[in-house]
């Protein structure tokens, strides 16, 4: 395998992994704290039909529409899920099943009905995401990575999620210490005057920010297991919050980095042909990292009943 | 035409072709558009009566998020099962060995949800999280390897994700519908225990009914009426059939039973309207036709349900603000107040209790006077009477009659003395 091959068709699907993973983790971890881990699965959900909407009022696959579109669909949301939880009196585990569900419906149908063969929005992409076809055909060899007329080439997802990642990173080291002492100890956190809600509602954004950059490059569903899976794992490991973060920084890397090699690279070892879904490989590691610190984390154990069962 | 001669008649007496989409749709909804759709249309229906009620019981349990992971980890399972039967020689589409895959990798999800969030400190809500990306993520790259295998002719079990009745096999169809009639058995024989469960799991306890096998009970009936639903619905959407029929029944039923009928009715109701634009649309997959239909329920019944509804408690609180209305015009009667308020006018008018130019009538002055009799009766009473509850809660509207009995009214007749003259 030549340099170039390498640069061409490896290192951007690996890069652009590394870094949604990372975007994930990083206010995934805050989220598995707040046991807030199915808001990611709600986003996940409300971003397709976001971005859908999105594109058919612009017309356009850019990143400010799809942003501003899986904002807007997430507001919708949250603004609904109050709505039937108030009207419908239902309770909140049920009103957010029903409106992402509803949401994700209405996503997919527009999706069929509009035309969308010019663009790369179609179901299955928006399902499984398309790390294999992030490919940078204008690398010739390692000195591309210095050459700005190669570079402008390279796929405009990567630039975007590493933007995203350097952003979400940024906002974690700013708002680390009110984010924290908001998470554990709410009622201590108000008293002292922190602003909870726009903590609570600022992570939130964070999240669907990191998941709409990640849809592009993992889909819509294996966003979830980026959020949970790197932080539950590192939860299990360590009880201080900053060992916490980096070791699900760990786990992301090596879920992301393994996957796409094993799924590009794996299937040649074993003898067969053609690779197999490098988003589903990175999800499958990363369950596989969680399986492990479940069964061997130092920090594991459970004390006391789980919430919510008798 | 090109070449000169004239374009050929149109048949005569022909009629206009009918717009092919809703005659297709009305056929299939009437179960008249041939055998194999009519058998979906049941089949969907049974399934979604199914879905109905084990959604119910999972409402009340507050599981219904469960279900997601578990209808996700039906994935892998769907996928090796097609593996094996086309490494066995067989045909890689026969549903229900697609089915029993489906089921038991749904339920080592399902095993493997429950041992995280026992036997680890992390919730249930990450468990929920990590089971159904991790599985879902393993699903994908194993259908990429049916793909490989397949050499790009696709294997139909994309059709899995978000299901599609159009064009289903007869033996399909039969399969979905004796599962739906299965599963509808084991929830009756089963609605004793799950309901005790639900409401009061210390008393099921107490009476030897074991909760953590109910539990169990119930996903499992859950997890097979998901396992059917997988080729009509899809996996990624079919937990909205028993998401939304049951939360839609809890705005018109009160009783648990009542709730169960319901969601059956609504589920039943979905599956056949869904089915039937299914057929007349081909080319969209059924799952979110479905989910579009429940929703549109779910709407409906927020808007119309008689007293949890929107439409009902609009209706109650027009009702209470006339009455309102009525009982302080009475009062300005009594007084010999002028009346200003128009809605006041208005209703006093209509009933006759007033002539147009404002003044009371006969039956407008005698209602009067009762009204302010009553009010000060209700003054005395909540003097005399201050530490009862009935007496302390007067809303300002009900008959002192309707609360103290007779020789109490009595009693405060003799305080406040002989009625007076109502003024003129």
């Amino acid at each position: 395998m030549s340099a170039a091959e390498f640069l061409r068709f490896d290192l951007v699907p690996m890069l652009a992994a590394l870094l949604a993973a990372i975007a994930c983790a990083l206010p995934g971890n805050f989220l598995l704290l707040r046991r807030q881990a199915l808001v990611g699965d709600a986003i996940a959900h409300v971003a397709l039909p976001g971005i859908v909407a999105a594109f058919l009022l612009t017309g356009s696959v850019g990143t400010w529409p799809m942003m501003l579109g899986a904002g807007a669909a997430a507001l919708l949301a949250a603004l609904l899920i109050e709505a039937v939880r108030r009207l419908g009196r239902v309770e909140p585990g049920a009103a957010m099943g029903l409106v992402f569900v509803t949401l994700f419906a209405a996503g997919v149908l527009l999706l069929e009905q509009s035309d969308t063969s010019g663009v790369h929005l179609d179901v299955e992409h928006a399902l499984f995401g398309n790390l294999e076809s992030l490919v940078w055909l204008d690398a010739a060899g390692w000195a591309s990575l210095a050459d700005p007329g190669a570079l402008a080439g390279l796929p405009p997802a990567l630039p975007r999620l590493a933007a995203v990642a350097a952003l979400l990173a940024a906002l974690l080291l700013v708002f680390r210490r009110p984010l924290a002492i908001a998470t554990f100890d709410e009622g201590f956190a108000r008293a002292v005057g922190l602003p909870t809600v726009a903590l609570g509602l600022g992570l939130v954004m964070a999240a669907a920010v990191a998941a709409v950059a990640a849809f592009d490059a993992v889909g819509s569903i294996l966003v979830i297991a980026m959020f949970v899976c790197p932080p539950a794992a590192a939860r299990l490991m360590t009880d201080r919050l900053g060992a916490q973060i980096l070791w699900s920084l760990g786990f992301a890397a090596v879920s992301a980095l393994g996957g796409v090699i094993l799924a590009g690279r794996g299937p040649l070892w074993l003898g067969a042909e053609n690779a197999v879904s490098a988003a589903g490989m990175v999800a499958t590691l990363s369950g596989l990292l969680l399986a492990l610190a479940c069964l061997a984390g130092p920090r594991r154990a459970r004390a006391g009943a789980p919430a919510g069962h008798s | 035409m090109a070449d000169g001669s004239p374009p050929p008649a149109r048949g005569r007496g022909a009629p206009p072709p009918p717009e092919p989409a809703m005659a297709a749709f009305l056929d299939a909804l009437l179960l008249g558009a041939g055998y194999n759709a009519a058998l979906v249309a049941i089949g969907a229906a049974l399934l979604g009566l199914a879905a109905g009620v084990a959604g119910t019981f999972l409402h009340l349990r507050r599981r219904a998020l469960v279900s997601d992971a578990v209808a996700h980890a039906t994935l892998p399972g769907v996928a090796l099962a097609w593996l094996a039967m086309v490494m066995l020689g067989g045909d890689g589409r026969s549903l229900p060995g697609l089915l029993a895959g489906a089921a038991l990798s749904a339920a080592l999800g399902l095993l493997a949800l429950d041992w995280i969030t026992r036997r680890t400190r992390l919730g249930e809500d990450a468990a929920i999280g990590a089971v159904l990306s991790v599985a879902f993520g393993l699903g994908i790259v194993l259908l990429t390897v049916i793909q490989n295998v397949q050499a790009g002719r696709p294997a139909g079990l994309e059709t899995f994700l978000l299901g599609s009745t159009a064009g289903m096999l007869r033996a399909d169809a039969t399969v979905i519908a004796l599962g739906g009639l299965a599963a509808i058995l084991g929830l009756l024989l089963l609605r004793r225990p799950l309901t005790m469960v639900a409401f009061d799991p210390a008393h099921a306890e107490a009476l030897g009914i074991g909760t953590r096998r109910a539990d169990l009970a119930l996903m499992g009936l859950a997890l097979a009426v998901m396992v059917i639903g997988l080729r009509v619905a899809g996996l990624v959407l079919v937990v909205a059939l028993l998401i939304v029929p049951a939360v839609t029944a809890r705005l018109w039923a009160a009783s648990a039973a009542a709730m169960a009928a319901t969601a059956a009715g609504l589920g039943a109701t979905a599956g056949w309207i869904g089915a039937a634009i299914s057929a007349a649309a081909p080319a969209l997959p059924t799952g979110p036709i479905i989910v579009l239909v429940l929703a549109g329920l779910f709407l409906l019944s927020l808007l119309l349900a008689p007293e949890r509804g929107l439409l009902a408690a609009l209706w109650r609180r027009r009702r209470l603000r006339h009455r309102i209305h009525r009982r302080q015009g009475l009062l300005a009667l009594a007084h010999g107040e002028p009346i200003l308020e128009p809605l006041t006018l208005a209703l006093l008018r209509r009933e006759g209790l007033i002539r147009p130019d404002g003044v009371a009538t006969e039956a407008g002055r005698a209602l009067a006077a009762r009204t302010l009799r009553d009010e000060r009766r209700w003054q005395v009473a909540r003097a005399i009477h201050a530490a009862e509850a009935a007496v302390a809660g007067f809303d300002g509207l009900r008959p002192i009659g309707e609360v103290l009995t007779a020789d109490e009214i009595a009693e405060i007749d003799r305080r406040l003395g002989p009625p007076a003259e109502a003024p003129r």
